[in-house]
């Protein structure tokens, strides 16, 4: 075989989560559960997003297939994964250094050796964008138009396509507008149109340009920001994965069995809580530095020492950010253990674990979506503050944060290198903003008192 | 209520040692002072004498749990865990690497600090009740919809684009206001100006709509429509009744950050150098400073637990119907 698949931790820990995501999707549910997702479904707002979270899952399962590539007989080093070679050549750092959105020549001026020994300063024709005659000034714009209307053609009809073939296989009905109290499909299908043609215009312009410029060592900022969306989705997936059995089973244990089981658990969380998060976070991932720096020789390969520090990064934040939503699943307990239909079950004689699993667990489930949804997007925020801090990922791996962090010094450039800046900003932006109006959602629809105020 | 707090004073206790035993465990069982030492001192050129030294003169050289050699109640206390929390307890946070008092440094920053976070919490406290107020009044308009929207997208932006655009525009573009930096006095104040306005509008977003919540839930109780009915116009029932209970939450919201604000703000401190609290968990971060590191740790849940018993007596102080048993 030309490659080897290569499993990194956080791959395998991600495409579980997937399949967990799909088999609760499929499972059969509770009736007051079923009816409140077919609230989030009834919601037009819900919809939009929901297609434009998918787009990000979508990316960051491309960028969780890795392999490397065999050369000659040997595996080469560096590890890739598909949406690399999706984005080749743009994986390669093709420029030098800097250049603006669009440009054809670089931002920065460049020393010129002349062939009669002298040196002139000026800015160099890039390597990977076609080069216009100086005499034609009007050549570039017309072919990032046509570039555009061409690629805006290809995304429209092959999204489409695909639009209608799903909704004829599905027997979806999209041509009239959906009645309010039905699921919203005609939202989402024309979101999904808006979403696959732009990056499909995006794709294809990013084939001759550098669209949002390139960065300091010449690495087109289109191609980062992509990347960044990987490690902005596992952060504020991986970490819910590790913080839900933290505060599900003490939560419900401590309300559950009360006495001193619900004292030590008690305990626990108010000392926990009562560090400042951030604080406890910087102590925790400054002792893990220590302990990499102390072991090179199980974290050798670059790759998975990026990888392991990002999943570090997810098990600290886990372990210090289960508090709050134990502290709820506790008190959601305490109420429900004194239900008639609980004491009735009590009385029988069940036992505790049958219990909890068919009488406690599925009425806390409501708290449960609605904590996960809003904590999404905190911890893709978080991740930006804790690289600024520098407990962040590791600084070879693509991240919004990275990305943040050292573009904020070149502000004091003059002219401003805005770009990249730009770019971490609009997808992170975009990702926050849908993730939290869909919280929103489900909040609504899993907590009647959330409807009454909106 | 004295009896109240005594009790609430006593059980901070087994906590605060709890956050030492988390600190301890971090610090100096996954992390050994050697360790600590060997990064101190840089990885490969230094001797086996010059790490002794620097665990001696950090007095990290006694047994952590437990000393075998001693005799009576020294097997307990003459130990690292015990002499450290020991300290801790006593604010005898030692000396930094660079060997500067921190108990010292830390007095020294709690102005600037609190010269940035006292008004930044004024100023965001009644922003956001504005803006709630606001909202409320012209509740289920199309000022109320979009109003909500625009919070959920000032939510959905980083605290560092906040600070960034801020700094960029303010101190680059319009020249206003100097970009960065701090002298004492009230010549301060337009050092502060510039991270005041930028954690007031970041706050803004959350605040405005979690303050919106608020109200609204008071606004649709019973007593207010009794109010609408008597006759009373619907601005004298917000300000004079639903304001007045939404207070509760919210004042009893802000008192468990007052302690917390002698920590300052590790963003807003470190981008407008400010010679805070702040910055300076963020300096001994950079530079692995971890007896810095674990002070501020332990101060910071000192100050918590502090806001925290704060809170429940002020819940009496603004609400009767709640009694301290």
């Amino acid at each position: 075989m030309p490659f080897k698949l290569v499993f990194l931790w956080t791959d395998i820990l991600f495409w579980l989560l997937m399949l967990m995501l799909v088999t609760v999707t499929v499972m059969p549910k509770p009736r007051h559960i079923k009816q409140a997702w077919t609230y989030v479904w009834q919601s037009k707002l819900a919809m939009a997003t929901v297609v434009i979270v998918m787009f990000y899952l979508l990316m960051t399962m491309l960028d969780s297939i890795h392999f490397q590539r065999q050369v000659e007989g040997t595996y080469r080093s560096d590890v890739e994964s598909v949406l690399d070679v999706f984005l080749a050549p743009l994986d390669q750092n093709v420029e030098t250094s800097y250049s603006a959105p669009f440009a054809s020549r670089s931002f920065v001026a460049e020393a010129v050796e002349l062939p009669n020994d002298g040196v002139v300063y000026e800015t160099t024709p890039l390597n990977y964008v076609q080069q216009f005659p100086e005499d034609e000034p009007d050549a570039k714009i017309w072919d990032i138009l046509y570039k555009t209307v061409v690629g805006l053609m290809l995304g429209l009809s092959l999204s489409l396509v695909l639009c209608i073939a799903m909704a004829y296989f599905l027997r979806i009905p999209i041509l009239k507008p959906s009645r309010p109290n039905t699921t919203q499909w005609r939202t989402m299908f024309i979101t999904f149109v808006v979403i696959f043609t732009l990056f499909a215009v995006m794709y294809y312009l990013s084939r001759f340009y550098h669209i949002l410029g390139t960065d300091k060592v010449g690495q087109d900022v289109f191609y980062q920001t992509l990347k960044s969306i990987r490690t902005g989705v596992l952060i504020g997936t991986l970490t819910t994965m590790v913080l839900l059995p933290f505060a599900m089973v003490l939560g419900t244990f401590a309300g559950y069995f009360r006495g001193w089981i619900d004292d030590v658990i008690q305990y626990i969380y108010t000392t926990l809580s009562s560090i400042p998060n951030v604080l406890l976070i910087v102590a925790s991932v400054l002792v893990l530095e220590v302990v990499i720096s102390k072991h090179p020789d199980i974290f050798n390969n670059i790759a998975l020492r990026a990888d392991m520090r990002l999943l570090a990064l997810c098990i600290i934040l886990g372990v210090t950010s289960w508090t709050s939503l134990c502290r709820l699943l506790r008190a959601e307990t305490l109420k429900l253990r004194e239900q008639d239909y609980v004491q009735a079950s009590i009385a029988l004689g069940t036992s505790n674990v049958k219990l909890i699993g068919r009488h406690i667990v599925p009425n806390l489930m409501h708290i449960v979506f609605i904590t996960v949804a809003l904590d999404f997007s905190s911890l893709v925020l978080a991740e930006a503050v804790l690289a600024y801090i520098g407990v962040g990922v590791d600084p070879t791996t693509f991240s919004w944060g990275n990305m943040i962090n050292v573009a904020r010094l070149e502000l004091a450039r003059e002219p401003v290198v805005w770009w990249s800046l730009t770019a971490a900003f609009v997808f992170m932006f975009t990702l926050v903003l849908a993730a939290n109006l869909f919280a929103d959602v489900v909040q609504k629809a899993f907590d009647p008192r959330a409807r009454q105020l909106a | 209520m004295f009896a109240y707090i005594t009790r609430r004073i006593l059980y901070a206790i087994p906590i605060l040692i709890g956050v030492n035993l988390i600190t301890f465990l971090l610090f100096f069982v996954v992390n050994t002072p050697r360790d600590m030492a060997v990064t101190h001192l840089g990885d490969k050129y230094t001797t086996e004498e010059a790490i002794e030294q620097w665990i001696k003169s950090h007095g990290y050289d006694k047994p952590r749990f437990f000393d075998a050699e001693a005799s009576g109640l020294k097997k307990i206390t003459n130990t690292l865990i015990f002499t450290q929390t020991k300290n801790m307890f006593l604010l005898q946070f030692g000396t930094s690497d660079t060997g500067r008092d921190i108990g010292q440094d830390v007095k020294e920053r709690m102005g600037p600090s609190l010269a940035v976070a006292i008004p930044a919490l004024l100023f965001g406290l009644a922003t956001n009740i504005f803006v709630a107020l606001l909202l409320t009044f012209f509740r289920r308009s199309y000022l109320d919809l979009y109003g909500v929207s625009f919070c959920v997208a000032l939510m959905s932006i980083s605290s560092l684009f906040y600070i960034i655009i801020g700094q960029f525009l303010l101190g680059k573009i319009f020249r206003w206001v100097p970009i960065s930096g701090y002298i004492g006095g009230w010549s301060a104040a337009k050092f502060v100006l510039l991270p005041v306005i930028v954690s007031v509008v970041a706050g803004v977003g959350s605040g405005a709509r979690w303050y919106r919540t608020l109200l609204l839930e008071e606004v649709n109780k019973d007593y207010i429509r009794t109010a609408r009915a008597k006759g009373l116009s619907s601005m004298q029932v917000l300000f004079k009744h639903a304001l007045k209970n939404a207070m509760i939450p919210i004042l009893t919201g802000v008192v468990v950050v007052i302690p917390t604000l002698f920590m300052g703000s590790l963003l807003l401190e470190s981008f407008f150098s400010i010679p805070g609290l702040g910055s300076y968990t963020i300096d001994a971060i950079r530079s692995q400073d971890f007896a810095i590191v674990r002070s501020m740790v332990y101060l910071g849940a000192v100050l918590y637990i502090v806001g925290l018993i704060l809170t429940d007596i002020s819940y009496t102080l603004v609400d009767p119907r709640v009694r301290l048993q």
